[in-house]
């Protein structure tokens, strides 16, 4: 099964095929309307919460003097008040900080264990394969409260790397199953070839498997990276000081204050917190899907 | 000598798949037994103490499953994650097979277009569920605004202040979130099936809808079982949404197993029964699991392969 990548640019090619049997006004309405509708529906939210961000007390509350539907007068006091008067900056760089130490450290377990089930077929390799896939399906919210009482006794509680070394336990299950489907597609006499030239399993990986493993590890890397910023339950038990949250935790507990709420800079903060994935989604957006489907379909 | 077999050692280390792999086994093998295979226990062991936050517990049997099980807002819980996964997931299934469906076809800016229907599963989940606390404002929300400028509703809809109008509106939310991660998924399951099979179809005399349930339906089965089990998994356990939007709120009526769980460890301190209702969840996701490995197993016999 190597057809993890069902996107390439032979995919498209005959699908106009039998186009001719729908007349342009019955796909009007069977395809382009109802595709419209959901467009509408699924990209509304980020426009109501950037314009929100723009918009003033008088353009927030007075529905009937300003258009909702638009800014009257656009004004950055709430992202001002994002950037300045809350620790916004500190947990953006926290975010940063341990999405990417712990894509790194998922992305290193991942590989050598993807490598060793689906290439080195040790003894037991499928049912450890198996072990990892159910790995995945446990979900973090069974596991928070146990992680919880460890943290408390590691003396991690509060710091960064408590969410650094508990973020792999759901990264290196993906990562290490949409890598072994990378592997399987990447042919044996290639490594049968190096094998006879001498060379070691460590310099076949670092040499031959991984080169041509590159689009799998972006993938996996830029999977990794946008589960580790999306993660809120660990984040919002493990830690508790503003320094070391991260921007979903924080802008939850920190710019809710009380029963008043300050819709405005609430969706800044929503705003420029989706920003950084949705910039990085944009550069990757064939390696994300590619590694969505393929880890789905194997 | 000492350096002869430090050589040989590691010559047998390189040329024995079972000591290599176990080598490269190593540092996942270790940090998912430690974080992962240790924390499951230790929940299931916690569930069976009087652990509170400060305070070691001691074992004391099923009490907690006993005094849970007499706790009419777990129960409720229940209910609530058994409503919420089933509506979203049946809601999430038929849209997000629809779109795939719109997206097969020969549209333009199509990967223009997927790019940007994935973005509500890219961004943090916590981050639009604000703007969706805000859509469902009951003084400001704009889809009130708009049903009584259109004069469908002549007051503002409670949306979060009411049981069922809450339930409904959590569950609208994660429906939104979901559809993009099944229809991408579906999508890919659809671009492998040869078109040359909707063309001979197609002369035998077949209608469209003919060719969806006896082309399409049949070959995306695999995927549709491997998608929706992920789906419905994720959805059983969800915490996020509810816990911006609602809570738990009003009197308990969006609390879902996960944020009750929650809620009686962490603010209320009795790490023990959130233990207890965590571990409750055990047996829905078990068999949601069981499900899906017989479903891959008989599709991997009806296909005749091995792997």
């Amino acid at each position: 099964m190597n057809d993890a990548m069902p996107t390439g640019p032979g995919a498209g090619h005959s699908e106009g095929g039998m186009d001719y049997l729908m007349s342009a006004r019955r796909k009007l309405v069977t395809v382009y309307l109802p595709l419209a509708v959901f467009t509408f529906v699924l990209l509304f939210p980020f426009y109501w919460m950037t314009i929100t961000t723009f918009k003033g007390k008088e353009d927030l509350y007075d529905y009937e003097r300003n258009s909702p539907f638009w800014v009257a007068n656009p004004t950055l006091a709430n992202v001002k008040k994002l950037l300045f008067d809350t620790a916004y900056p500190e947990w953006l760089w926290n975010t940063m900080l341990v999405a990417v130490t712990a894509t790194f450290i998922s992305l290193f377990a991942s590989v050598l264990a993807a490598y060793a089930i689906e290439r080195l077929r040790f003894k037991g390799s499928r049912w450890v394969g198996l072990a990892i896939y159910f790995a995945y399906l446990v979900p973090p919210s069974i596991l928070f409260i146990p992680l919880a009482t460890m943290v408390f006794k590691l003396q991690l509680f509060d710091t960064r790397w408590a969410l650094i070394l508990t973020y792999p336990t759901f990264l290196i299950p993906f990562c290490t199953w949409l890598l072994m489907g990378y592997f399987r597609s990447i042919p044996y006499e290639l490594e049968e070839c190096a094998l006879i030239d001498g060379a070691t399993r460590f310099q076949i990986l670092w040499k031959i498997v991984l080169p041509l493993a590159v689009p799998g590890l972006i993938s996996a890397g830029i999977f990794a990276f946008t589960l580790s910023w999306n993660e809120f339950i660990y984040a919002l038990t493990f830690v508790s000081s503003s320094e070391v949250k991260t921007v979903p935790v924080g802008v939850i507990t920190e710019l809710v204050e009380g029963d008043v709420y300050h819709w405005g800079s609430l969706m800044a903060g929503a705003l420029f917190g989706s920003i950084p994935v949705a910039i990085l989604y944009s550069f990757f957006v064939e390696y994300y899907v590619s590694g969505m489907t393929g880890a789905v379909k194997e | 000598m000492a350096q002869a077999t430090g050589i040989t050692l590691l010559s047998r280390i390189n040329n024995s798949a079972n000591a290599l792999g176990l080598l490269f086994m190593l540092p996942a093998a270790a940090i998912l037994l430690v974080f992962l295979t240790y924390p499951l226990g230790l929940g299931l062991w916690l569930g069976l103490t009087d652990t509170k936050i400060g305070r070691g517990g001691e074992f004391i049997g099923l009490d907690n499953y006993r005094s849970l099980f007499n706790d009419s807002v777990f129960w409720l819980s229940v209910f609530n994650t058994v409503v919420y996964t089933g509506i979203a997931s049946v809601f999430k299934f038929f849209l997000g097979l629809w779109l795939a469906l719109l997206l097969n076809e020969n549209i333009r800016f199509k990967s223009f277009m997927r790019a940007i229907l994935l973005l509500p599963w890219i961004v943090p989940t916590t981050l639009s569920a604000i703007a969706f606390w805000w859509i469902y404002d009951s003084q400001f929300s704009i889809i009130s605004w708009v049903l009584v400028k259109m004069g469908l509703i002549d007051k503002y809809i409670n949306f979060l202040g009411d049981g069922w109008n809450a339930r409904f509106s959590v569950i609208a939310a994660n429906i939104w979130r979901g559809i993009p991660f099944v229809a991408i998924s579906l999508l890919a399951g659809l671009q492998t099936i040869s078109p040359s099979l909707y063309e001979a179809a197609t002369i035998d005399g077949a209608s469209r809808w003919q060719l969806f349930r006896h082309v399409t339906y049949p070959l995306l089965t695999p995927i549709i079982a491997i998608v929706m089990t992920f789906s419905v998994l994720f959805t059983f356990t969800d915490f996020q949404l509810i816990y911006v939007i609602t809570r738990g709120g009003p009197v308990n009526a969006t609390h879902l197993m996960a944020t009750l769980s929650f809620q009686r460890a962490i603010p209320g301190g009795q790490l023990a029964e959130g233990a207890a209702i965590a571990m409750a969840m055990v047996p829905f996701l078990v068999a949601a699991i069981l499900i899906s490995f017989f479903g891959l197993q008989r599709r991997k016999w009806q296909q005749g392969t091995k792997d």
